[in-house]
């Protein structure tokens, strides 16, 4: 029989779909495990830890593993990921001994990786004390910490100094100085369709409703949901709203809260450290504030804090333990990561030699107030009624009455699940 | 076969020898593979990779079996990229595989008493130093006032004699071998794992080191009894039993987390089906769906049709660049074009309000119903270029003799494209439209991409969106927010392809008898 043309196309494409049997039945043979047979004489070099970083950061990481190695002998295999796809299939694959060892991540995963069981818990010990509070505070949870933590995350006020050259002392003030500009935009936050809780939070916290309450070890407790205590706060967003200043739209997304802030049109911008660099690179005479609050109490932003996790299934955990807590948790590394991704360190003494630059203390100063961001499963059930109630709010609706639906629903939600 | 009656017999050593290599690669590949599922103990795949192997080669060796020649690459696609997926999705479609139910049932148990684990409040860090004797490992310590304790895991920890480096850290004592960190690595698995008694009393906690550098004293309140399969929490009395749906549950039936994954026969199909809070909305969806393919299909193939008969006109100049302009959109990637379209849409910043529309506050994307018009407007934006093409072709094949033999016979334009050219079309496009609409069934990229499903329904208790057709609303249901149900997905999912083949098994019926009338 000859070898026609469809033939050899068939042959060829029986190629590859062995390729892919084999591709798809061995996705695991990446080098995670090497931890050879019993023997005191096994050369510690044969051990490798498999690590996944978000793209931007693997550069940084890459660069302080290989001090690590030279230190230790044990090699660091950095694996640049998706972000937004890492934390899936992370608990996908841990479980079937293919995971990475150590996975980046943020502390809201705690919630989902701990109730499926796909992390170790990480001993900090005396180090604890030499970390941010808040930092701790998130990589705890119910009693146990998870995560080494290297950055925290919360919002401030980026003010324009071309614009207004004092920082505001209160969101009237904030407003009456923005308008005194003479700009378009006083104030402005991003919001969208489906509202932005997230970036309303610290005005919802400065009228004394957060959405959990804490029990004594400073654990949120989804018992104790709080979130009914913002009647007063629904009344004060509904005045910002359409049938009030309509300072907060959900018009404005995100794209165009960026758009009017570095074109000069906006004042004053509640955003996070992810968009320093821009402002910074529009021309834009950027100083960062504290949250004016609209009421006499702190106006306190979410932190989210990002950090490493131990995969439980990794065959080498002393040596990703070691690797985390004498390592990733020292002023240097955590610095080289700060260099690369522009978070603020959660070690205190990286934090502090930061600090020394205006916009990063800004944002210290403005986390002092930050609360970590509840990372129990029940923040799941908040988070998908949250911001739909606050943008009918912000279109019109009756603030007091939708509010109590939002608790309400939140309430049953939680009760249900 | 063509080359047959060409190639003299001589020359068939070339095209023999390509055969050989390119089967030499596939074995070579596979050869490869089989070794790594062996190591890895998958024997099932391997026997399917084994006899996949074989037949092949059976196949392309043998100087019969033609038609299998032609066939087998398509059938190992067919296995590979549908049967397994199907297959795999059924399977889903019957367990608990959800958040909290990913592991299996020994990880689970690992992982509760990890998470159990608490350092003893107050308790020192101690500086540890991992020593062997004999077979067994051991820690020694330094307390903070310096004195030296040992102990291994069937003996408590006690005093002992040791040698202390510069810092003051005890590192090597009588009758037992130091370890160092390299050594330390090579059995690290067993160092983790080691918990050494603090004193002969279990509720003094157990010494236990991460690093094998730090140690600290640790006490649990769960302990695991392997004998009956059950949970005891120490602290409270609670005993947990497996509750036979992955998880581990008290008698009052509070299940503890992580759990594990576990079939559960019917009981997906059940819960989508005779839960109020999902059935209400999901009936919702449904209409919806149905109406929004059916219509997606209708007015793309109206538009389409109607554009190919304009330009079906002979002697029209410039047909060739009106249709190119027409195609346009078709060669536009589609998921670009659904998110131009989207911002395009929004209210009070977007294109269409902005400049077309002189600043009027069309809420495109925010009312239900404008929503709804905007979701099918992009989608026959996107979707006539398709029907333009394919009823231009059909168009372009209807036998001139028959056209003119009905102008011969006194029929009306009208009457021509009525009874002669609209059959024929039809019978050639209705396959099409089926298909068009099955895919506009599950057309999840047009909804998530221009409306994201909404505006939210908020009188519905579920995530669900006024412009959410099914598929959107299981991908919000299953992979959105923290409660993960994989296997309610693939419910729904199978649920789905049943709706979706009744419904083509119908039309093509239909189509056919539209055939034999023909």
């Amino acid at each position: 029989m000859l070898m026609t043309k469809k033939s050899l196309v068939a042959t060829v494409a029986v190629a590859a779909s062995a390729m892919l049997l084999s591709a798809c039945s061995s996705s695991d043979d990446s080098p995670t495990t090497t931890s050879a047979a019993p023997t005191t004489d096994t050369p510690a070099a044969t051990t490798t830890l498999t690590v996944w970083v978000d793209a931007e950061r693997a550069d940084a990481l890459a660069a302080v593993a290989s001090d690590y190695e030279a230190a230790t002998g044990i090699k660091v295999d950095i694996v640049s990921r998706d972000n937004a796809t890492m934390k899936d299939d992370f608990m996908q694959q841990a479980g079937t001994g293919s995971g990475p060892d150590v996975v980046m991540g943020a502390h809201d995963w705690l919630g989902e990786l701990t109730t499926n069981g796909v992390v170790a818990p990480v001993e900090l010990g005396d180090s604890a004390a030499n970390y941010l509070q808040v930092a701790v505070d998130a990589a705890n949870y119910e009693g146990t910490v998870y995560m080494l933590p290297y950055g925290v995350e919360n919002l401030a006020v980026l003010r324009n100094a071309d614009l207004v050259a004092e920082p505001a002392t209160s969101f009237d003030d904030m407003i009456a100085k923005g308008n005194a500009a003479g700009v378009e935009y006083p104030f402005i936050v991003q919001q969208g369709a489906d509202g932005d809780p997230y970036h309303l939070y610290p005005f919802q916290t400065a009228f004394g409703a957060p959405v959990f309450g804490r029990d004594e070890s400073g654990a949120y407790d989804p018992s104790q949901l709080e979130l009914g205590n913002g009647a007063q706060f629904a009344t004060w967003l509904a005045s910002q709203g359409v049938n009030g200043t309509n300072i907060i739209s959900t018009e404005i997304t995100g794209d165009i809260a960026t758009d009017k802030f570095l074109t000069g049109q906006a004042a004053f911008w509640l955003t996070g450290p992810w968009n320093v660099k821009a402002a910074v690179d529009a021309g834009i005479n950027v100083v960062v504030d504290r949250i004016p609050s609209p009421t006499g109490d702190p106006a306190q932003p979410f932190a989210g804090v990002k950090g490493f996790f131990v995969n439980q299934y990794s065959q080498n955990k002393v040596a990703a333990n070691d690797f985390l807590v004498n390592y990733l948790g020292t002023a240097d590394v955590q610095k080289a990561l700060y260099a690369s991704g522009g978070v603020l360190p959660a070690l205190k003494a990286a934090a502090d030699e930061i600090a020394s630059d205006p916009l990063v203390k800004g944002f210290k100063d403005a986390g002092e107030d930050a609360v970590p961001m509840p990372a129990i499963p029940e923040m799941g059930q908040v988070w998908q009624f949250w911001g739909v109630a606050e943008a009918q709010i912000l279109n019109g609706a009756d603030p007091v009455a939708t509010w109590e639906k939002l608790t309400q629903d939140v309430q049953t939600a939680i009760s249900g699940s | 076969m063509t080359v047959r009656d060409k190639a003299p017999v001589t020359t068939r050593t070339g095209p023999l020898l390509f055969k050989i290599v390119m089967l030499a690669l596939v074995d070579a590949g596979a050869l490869f593979a089989m070794s790594i599922l062996v190591t890895k103990g998958s024997y099932v795949a391997f026997t399917i990779m084994l006899l996949a192997t074989v037949g092949i080669n059976a196949i392309y060796l043998s100087k019969r079996a033609l038609p299998a020649k032609y066939i087998t690459p398509g059938v190992i696609f067919l296995a590979v990229f549908q049967v397994f997926v199907i297959g795999y999705t059924v399977y889903i479609a019957f367990t608990n595989y959800s958040t909290g139910h990913i592991i299996s049932k020994g990880q689970a148990i690992e992982a509760l008493l990890s998470q159990s684990q608490s350092r003893l409040p107050d308790s020192a860090q101690y500086p540890v130093t991992v020593v062997r004797d004999g077979s067994d490992l051991g820690f020694l310590v330094t307390s903070a006032d310096g004195t030296a304790l040992v102990g291994f895991a069937d003996e408590p920890l006690h005093k002992v004699e040791a040698s202390y480096d510069g810092a003051g850290k005890a590192v090597a004592t009588s009758g037992t071998t130091t370890l160092s960190f390299g050594d330390i690595l090579a059995v690290q698995q067993d160092v983790f794992d080691l918990a050494i008694p603090v004193s002969d009393s279990a509720a003094d906690g157990t010494l236990r080191t991460q690093d094998g550098r730090s140690a600290f004293i640790y006490v649990s309140d769960l302990h695991y009894d392997a004998a009956t399969d059950t949970l005891t929490n120490t602290a409270t009395g609670v005993v947990y039993t497996d509750g036979g749906r992955g998880s581990f549950v008290d008698s009052d039936g509070n299940e503890i987390l992580p759990g594990w994954q576990v079939a559960v026969g019917w009981h997906n199909f059940t819960s989508a089906l005779s839960e109020t809070s999902i059935l209400g909305p999901l009936l919702r969806v449904i209409v919806w769906t149905l109406v929004f393919a059916t219509l997606s299909v209708v007015l793309t193939f109206g538009l389409g049709l109607g554009i190919s008969l304009l330009f079906d006109q002979r002697g029209m100049r410039g047909r060739t660049l009106y249709r190119i302009i027409m195609v346009l959109p078709y060669a536009f990637p589609a998921f670009l074009g659904a998110l131009i379209w989207a911002g395009m849409l929004s209210k009070s910043f977007g294109f269409i309000n902005q400049v077309l529309l002189g600043g009027a506050a069309v809420p495109w994307l925010t009312d239900p119903t404008m929503a709804k018009v905007a979701v099918l407007l992009v989608n026959l934006w996107l979707g006539f270029p398709y029907m333009f093409l394919v009823t231009t072709g059909a168009l372009q094949a209807v036998p001139e003799e028959a056209v003119e033999a009905a102008r011969m016979d006194g029929a009306r334009p009208w009457q021509v494209m009525r009874y002669v050219k609209m059959p024929l079309v039809l019978v050639s496009t209705a396959p099409i439209l089926i298909s068009s609409f099955a895919f506009n069934f599950n057309n999840f990229n047009i909804i998530y991409l221009v409306t994201g499903g909404g505006p939210r329904d908020v009188s519905a208790s579920i995530p669900v969106g006024h412009t959410d057709i099914l598929i959107s609303l299981v991908y919000k249901v299953a992979f959105t927010g923290q409660q993960r149900d994989y296997g309610l997905a693939s419910a729904f999912s199978i649920l789905i392809f049943i709706l979706v083949a009744t419904i083509s098994i119908i039309s093509f019926r239909k189509t056919k008898t539209l055939e034999e009338i023909d």
